[in-house]
């Protein structure tokens, strides 16, 4: 049997090689994986709603652009069903931006899932699989169980993903598109969401909840008496045509969660573009928007929730999926660009290795 | 307490084989003074890594004791890890064994307890060795890949029972709250007389390892375990078992008869030994007793729409068991401890009341079920329980050692495959 090798191109030794390989198999002689990408971190398109087109694929997605502007980030203390970790409301800038109209839809996430082009770490042999980053493009392992949980498939939020998982996919994509996709930071996504309303969701108190979200009373159909998710951009979008902000599925940020967060930013003075960014650390992540299976006031536009260990109980395997939260149905994510990436932020990227906690 | 541990652990080291007594001995004695439970881990990949973590976290009394994995290197790095994670509850000294023979090695290493989670393929022999030895015993499922196998299982679920041995299974449903309640329910004449059921583990497939250099047969085999009969039994066996088992704790029986087919389609193309030999996708009918029938599905099939769930339909109406659903409504809402967790607390607490849990039985029967099914596609001819269970076919190369060569049988075509 001849051994098998994978080449290992690093982007430091060979950023500029154009990738050729039409449908590599993880068994052929040679392989490549994709060098980390490298993206401008200025996009030059115009300032408008523009649809993205995965090279290669049949998928298409739109982003809808987001002017920058300033915002009160958090709730008012005497917001009904508000939590401390919302507080201190404070004053945010945010620079201009675009983020997806929709949440990530199975169809787009099967794209990566499935790519051809790239390989899942168990497919790579394990000499070239140490000389990995995290920030090697790999796609999500097999479930070890499910991923859909009864819940829709073509169309439908891509649920049950890692925050790794995620940033892989954002990753993937500026591979695939050349530019800097990434997930929204907390504050893009609440400016975002709350669309220039301070009230607790983010549109007019003439407009009723109900029209805008999928949430635990109006979710449930004959098949899902407890609820389900439901296609995106079936409710209402808000002022800046984004769909399912509040509710559906509840959406990564970029941010590591840290209840405590706001109280390092002054009250009198702006901060621009605050993000907790991530890091090599599992545990743990905000998600936003509530989800499908939330009340009212878990979809508020300030309500946050940060990952826990215990997302992952029903996954008994150790070291525990670095890709899968096993049967937590109620989290997916969309993607943002920003204009111009902020310089903290330049060069994000997925940084969790798989490892006994 | 301490008083009905120590009781229990002596009956369960009395009754041991005289050739174990040796190494039961001392065990007994030093169980008496306290109230640790020396637990021996057998298998050290994902799924044994996690089942001693969930012993050591489902009670206090458990210590990581002794453990192998057929790679040396799986056996020390999960002892490092659980070093890491519960500290003071890992005391393995140099009781960390490799090879084929580490099993043997953990069982004669003093531990009370055994986990076994090696691929399927072993666990006969294994439960044999911990049982014959006088050992409680965790076994993950399935417990066997061919009907000598379930045999041996049989047999051992009445010694273990005559020496008040506790025997745990890794069909964690059976431990988690939701079913409990919703089989309960329908037991209890919910849906009304059974008549019928439905069950799949519809998913897109398993992980595959290319092969290293200078790798042996069996290193490679063992490490691509899934992929062989002999170690997995298919994947009807090793994942669609969780849903046949459910069939059977829902309607109290085994399948008296089965009839179904399949193929192998989509996994790697190559040479049996090379690719392995199993299928990815089944569809079979089983006939249980008062003409009650059950549609099994189970593929490895990518781009499928994913489908893990088990119905059971009665005279009056039905119940989505997996959703905790009986007649559109919901049975069960409340919060379930994590059911891999609470396993080893069911195991655990028996052990430590003095009586012992046996789940083998029922674990080997619903193992059996779906080597029956595995066996009907494979032929394509209807098949009996007794056919399936007293059929010849033993799976294990014979004289196995880590230097053997292995020769993989052709996929199984229908028509071809004879039941032996």
């Amino acid at each position: 049997m001849a051994p098998r090798t994978i080449l290992v191109i690093l982007s430091a030794v060979l950023g500029g090689l154009v990738l050729c390989a039409a449908s590599p198999r993880a068994d052929d002689v040679k392989q490549v994986i994709p060098p980390s990408p490298k993206v401008p971190a200025k996009v030059e398109l115009p300032h408008k709603n523009f649809t993205d087109i995965l090279p290669g694929e049949e998928i298409k997605f739109e982003m809808v652009y987001v002017p920058g502007g300033e915002f009160k980030m958090g709730s008012p203390a005497d917001e009904a069903g508000r939590q401390a970790d919302e507080g201190p409301q404070h004053p945010v800038k945010v620079s201009p931006f675009w983020l997806a109209k929709f949440e990530v839809s199975w169809d787009e996430y099967y794209t990566f899932w499935k790519d051809p082009g790239i390989f899942k770490m168990d497919e790579i042999p394990e000499e070239d699989l140490a000389k990995l980053k995290p920030d090697a493009i790999t796609k999500p392992s097999n479930t070890y169980v499910d991923e859909l949980y009864d819940h829709g498939r073509d169309g439908f939020p891509a649920i049950c993903m890692t925050h790794h998982a995620a940033m892989m996919y954002c990753h993937w994509l500026r591979w695939k598109t050349k530019k800097g996709y990434r997930l929204p930071t907390e504050a893009e996504w609440e400016f975002a969401c709350r669309a220039g309303y301070e009230g607790p969701y983010g549109f007019d108190k003439s407009e009723k909840l109900d029209d805008q979200s999928w949430m635990k009373s109006n979710s449930p159909d004959e098949d899902h008496p407890k609820g389900t998710t439901h296609k995106v951009g079936t409710k209402k979008a808000n002022k800046l045509g984004l769909h399912d902000m509040h509710g559906n599925v509840a959406e990564w940020v970029l941010d590591h969660y840290d209840a405590k967060f706001y109280e390092t930013f002054p009250a009198d003075k702006l901060t621009l573009n605050p993000a907790n960014k991530p890091t090599e650390k599992k545990w743990s992540h905000v998600v936003r928007g509530g989800s499908w299976a939330d009340p009212p006031e878990r979809l508020r536009a300030a309500i946050r929730r940060g990952s826990d260990k215990s997302w992952m109980k029903h996954d008994p395997q150790l070291p525990q999926s670095i890709w899968w939260l096993t049967k937590m149905d109620v989290i997916g994510f969309r993607v943002a660009l920003p204009v111009e990436e902020s310089p903290e932020l330049l060069g994000v990227k997925p940084m969790v290795l798989k490892k006994v906690e | 307490m301490s008083t009905d541990r120590r009781d229990f652990l002596k009956a369960g080291a009395v009754a041991g084989v005289a050739a174990a007594a040796v190494n039961l001995l001392p065990n007994a004695v030093h169980a008496a003074g306290n109230d640790t439970i020396k637990v021996g881990l057998i298998g050290c990949g994902g799924r044994g890594s996690g089942a001693i973590a969930q012993s050591l976290e489902a009670d206090k009394s458990t210590k990581f004791h002794a453990a192998c994995d057929f790679f040396p290197e799986k056996s020390t790095s999960i002892v490092k890890a659980m070093k890491g994670k519960f500290a003071d509850r890992v005391d393995v000294g140099d009781r960390v064994f490799s090879g084929l023979d580490g099993a043997r090695k953990v069982i004669e290493s003093g531990a009370d307890l055994i986990i076994l989670a090696t691929p399927p393929g072993f666990r006969p022999y294994h439960l044999e060795l911990a049982i014959n030895a006088g050992k409680h015993v965790f076994t993950e499922k399935p417990v066997a890949v061919d009907g000598p196998g379930i045999k041996k299982c049989l047999e051992l679920a009445e010694v273990a029972k005559k020496k008040n041995l506790a025997i745990g299974a890794g069909t964690q449903r059976r431990h988690q709250a939701g079913y409990i309640e919703t089989i309960k329910q329908i037991q209890g004449g919910a849906i009304g007389e059974i008549v019928a059921g439905r069950c799949s583990w519809n998913g897109d497939g398993i992980w595959f390892h290319p092969r290293k250099a200078n790798e042996t047969d069996v290193e490679y085999q063992i490490r691509n375990w899934y992929h062989y009969l002999w170690l997995c039994g298919d994947h009807i066996v090793e994942q669609h078992v969780h849903n046949l088992d459910v069939m059977n704790w829902a309607i109290g029986a085994h399948p008296v008869k089965a009839y179904g087919f399949g193929g192998r389609s989509y996994r790697k193309v190559g040479t049996p030994d090379e690719v392995g030999h199993i299928w990815d996708h089944f569809a079979v009918e089983l006939e249980y007793p008062k003409g009650v029938h059950v549609s099994s599905y189970c593929t490895h099939i990518p781009g499928i729409k994913s489908d893990i769930s088990e119905t059971i339909f009665g005279t009056k109406g039905s119940s989505k068991v997996n959703a905790y659903r009986i007649n559109g409504k919901q049975v069960f809402e409340g919060n379930e401890t994590n059911p891999y967790v609470q396993e080893h607390i069911d195991l655990i607490q028996s052990i430590k009341a003095g009586k012992p849990i046996n789940e083998l039985q029922n674990v080997a029967e619903s193992t059996m079920t779906a080597i029956l099914a595995r066996m009907a596609a494979y032929s394509g001819q209807p098949l009996t329980w007794e056919q399936a269970l007293n059929s010849k076919e033993l799976t294990m190369p014979a004289e196995l050692t880590e230097k053997s060569t292995l020769k993989t049988p052709p996929v199984p075509l229908p028509g071809k495959y004879k039941v032996a």
